[in-house]
């Protein structure tokens, strides 16, 4: 894979997903080119824009996490909206109880309960698929749905607060033990969350000793295991760190968000996180860029449906034509010589001849 | 519908969890029965929940443009085809992951049935005929109970139909090979690739016909959260099925009944872990799971070739 095609064959996919919507687009009788300039314009046409695209990026940072660390020991976790979710209940359950604690010491607490309760969730999965042979993606899924089940239990139950009606929610945390902004804007610190953790993980898996034995657990179970690396511990750790990050987006959810837990724990930002990690080949680096870019397109579906008249969910249809698109483009690595590319390669035959 | 079993006691539970069971249980047939076709042939298909919303969007439009339910359930199929058929094509390419292929396929099929259906704003589509099963008491709520969608009776067909392809035909042997050892059934002139296309765009048909059920079954709307997650949990009732497609009928049943025994419990006044009563079939896959799996062997009766590339 040169570096060319890094940048060529994501961008092409792209071009080729968005001609594709813009048929669609073309077919409903609406024009491709102004609604393309609608979600550039909503999602990073102005610092006001940007800022609601931030907001939506740091979900995502976090979620793509769980799944693209254990990615690189090899294992596929697709249970991050379960993680989410359970992150979500330890933050709020802890808040509630530390309502009396300073604001700072609350966080904290928050923090750390929801990092562990996403951590071991994930870590739990892993370690099915690696001591018992379970699939960590049919034991994600499961966990799922125990997740949304446990959370209504605890939000429709012991966690309830009476005065939640149609939408059951727990109880509100108080305004001061809340996760603060950045002053002037509506982006809150969750983007720090997210963003010091994707250093955090390319830190860990590119430049440490952990880091390289996680990849030659990816790359070779048996030869890991051959040269006495624990690849039990190992995995588990990687999956208690994705499920770690996770667990903190449900954190962020709760605390600067919404202030309380309530359904819109699930929102899916699990799954779509899932996806940042994949198109992003698995890196920390890559999942900061397509965040940023999903996290664009979520926060245009408003404008999409003011300005032309398309429901919200015309950008899910994008979404998933894009996705579809830069997937398919992983076949294409290799496959094509890009002519700069080979009269590189020519080279040293035109110098033996 | 809302069922009434107040003043029948312990028996009109049981009517009433039969009656929830065969209803509930439609969706979870079909997805599974598609998800364990396209699974024979060695691939697998996360993206069912995509699927089964745009077959439930599908035949509703259908059937409120058309007035006939039944064109709906047609229309749905062939958009799973076509669905299906995508993702065939896709995950045959090469470096292409199945399982990101899947969750993409989830988002690109529920965004297009989410598009699609807030144009449908008709509060209530043809609905199929019902098959009354209840004729036989004099007690209304237990006729309507038993009151039972013809689809119920289409998804058994279909399991014993894939029962006997799998065991007796020569098609159900090249499915099986291909997905127990493709490198042997290319030796034997078998061709893979089209085998498998054919059965997962079959597969992802059969799991739109489920999504038809979802809107053309009481009350007959259409609604975002009208799946409910449904088409997400084809994967484990397959591997709860062990990839037989009569268990996938069990599976489904069991999945079924478990979806109505909350509100069941609910009417005898036990309203305390209602959420969790609903998540126990999960609970009870992965228990299984965990208790036969072991890391050194597969599954019994998992085709050979399943998540491998």
């Amino acid at each position: 894979m040169t570096r060319a095609e890094t940048v060529i064959v994501p961008l092409g996919a792209m071009l080729a997903g968005m001609i594709v919507f813009g048929a669609f687009c073309a077919a409903l009788g609406v024009n491709p080119l102004l609604v393309y300039a609608s979600i550039w314009k909503a999602g990073f046409g102005s610092w006001y824009s940007w800022q609601n695209t931030l907001v939506r990026a740091s979900p995502l940072l976090l979620c793509g996490l769980c799944t693209a660390i254990p990615a690189g020991a090899g294992i596929i976790v697709i249970g991050n909206e379960g993680a989410v979710v359970v992150g979500g209940l330890g933050a709020i359950a802890s808040g509630l109880a530390t309502l009396s604690l300073p604001p700072f010491l609350s966080l904290t607490t928050m923090f750390l309960s929801a990092a562990v309760c996403g951590g071991l969730w994930i870590a739990f999965s892993v370690a099915l698929q690696h001591y018992r042979g379970v699939s960590a993606v049919i034991s994600g899924l499961l966990l799922n749905y125990l997740a949304i089940a446990l959370m209504n239990q605890l939000i429709e139950g012991p966690l309830r607060d009476p005065s939640s009606l149609d939408n059951p929610a727990s109880y509100p945390l108080t305004p001061d033990h809340r996760l603060s902004y950045f002053s002037g804007t509506h982006v809150h610190h969750g983007l720090t969350f997210g963003l010091v953790a994707c250093v955090l993980a390319w830190f860990l898996v590119e430049r440490t000793t952990f880091g390289f034995a996680l990849k030659i657990c990816g790359g070779n179970v048996r030869a890991a295991r051959l040269s006495g690396l624990p690849v039990g511990r190992l995995v588990v750790i990687a999956g208690f760190l994705g499920g770690a990050c996770a667990g903190v987006a449900g954190m962020v959810e709760v605390a600067a968000v919404h202030g309380r837990a309530n359904e819109s724990l699930n929102a899916g930002y699990g799954y779509v996180g899932i996806l940042v990690a994949f198109l992003a080949r698995q890196s920390a680096f890559g999942v900061v860029l397509i965040s940023l870019l999903v996290g664009g397109l979520l926060a245009s579906g408003g404008m999409l449906q003011r300005a032309h008249g398309l429901p919200d969910a015309t950008i899910a249809v994008l979404q998933g034509i894009l996705f579809l698109f830069i997937l398919l483009s992983d076949t294409v690595y290799g496959r094509f010589k890009l002519p700069w590319a080979q009269s590189h390669e020519a080279k040293p035959d035109a110098a033996a001849a | 519908m809302q069922l009434q079993p107040e003043g029948l006691g312990a028996w009109g539970i049981a009517v009433a969890l039969a009656g929830g069971a065969m209803r509930g249980s439609i969706p979870y047939m079909f997805v599974s029965l598609g998800e364990c076709l396209t699974e024979k042939s060695g691939k697998i298909n996360l993206g069912m929940e995509g699927v089964l919303l745009m077959g439930a969007v599908t035949a509703f439009g259908v059937s409120d443009l058309t007035g006939s339910p039944w064109l709906g359930v047609l229309a749905a199929a062939a958009v799973g085809l076509v669905l299906g058929a995508i993702h065939a094509w896709l995950t045959q390419q090469p470096a292409v992951n199945d399982v990101a292929a899947g969750i993409a396929m989830i988002i690109f099929g529920s965004g297009l049935a989410f598009f699609f259906g807030k144009r449908f704003v008709a509060p209530m589509a043809p609905q199929l005929p019902l098959v009354a099963l209840g004729e036989w008491s004099r007690v209304g709520a237990i006729q309507s109970a038993l009151r039972i969608s013809p689809l119920f009776f289409i998804g058994i067909a279909v399991a014993f139909l894939l029962n006997w392809v799998f065991t007796r035909t020569s098609c159900g042997l090249k499915v099986r090979a291909a997905g127990d050892d493709p490198q042997a059934a290319r030796a034997l002139g078998i061709d893979v690739n089209g085998v498998r296309f054919i059965a997962i765009a079959m597969g992802g048909a059969l799991a739109a016909v489920g999504g038809a059920h979802l809107t053309l079954y009481f009350p007959g709307i259409w609604s975002e959260g009208i799946s409910g997650g449904q088409g997400l949990m084809a994967v484990a009732l397959v591997i709860f099925a062990r990839w037989s497609p009569r268990r996938c009928l069990a599976a489904a049943l069991l999945f079924g009944g478990a979806q109505a025994l909350g509100p069941s419990l609910q009417s005898l006044g036990i309203t305390g872990y209602y959420y969790l009563f609903n998540a126990s079939p999960y609970l009870l896959t992965l228990a299984v799971m965990v208790a036969t799996c072991t890391p050194s062997r597969r599954l019994a009766g998992m085709p050979g070739a399943l998540g491998k590339k």
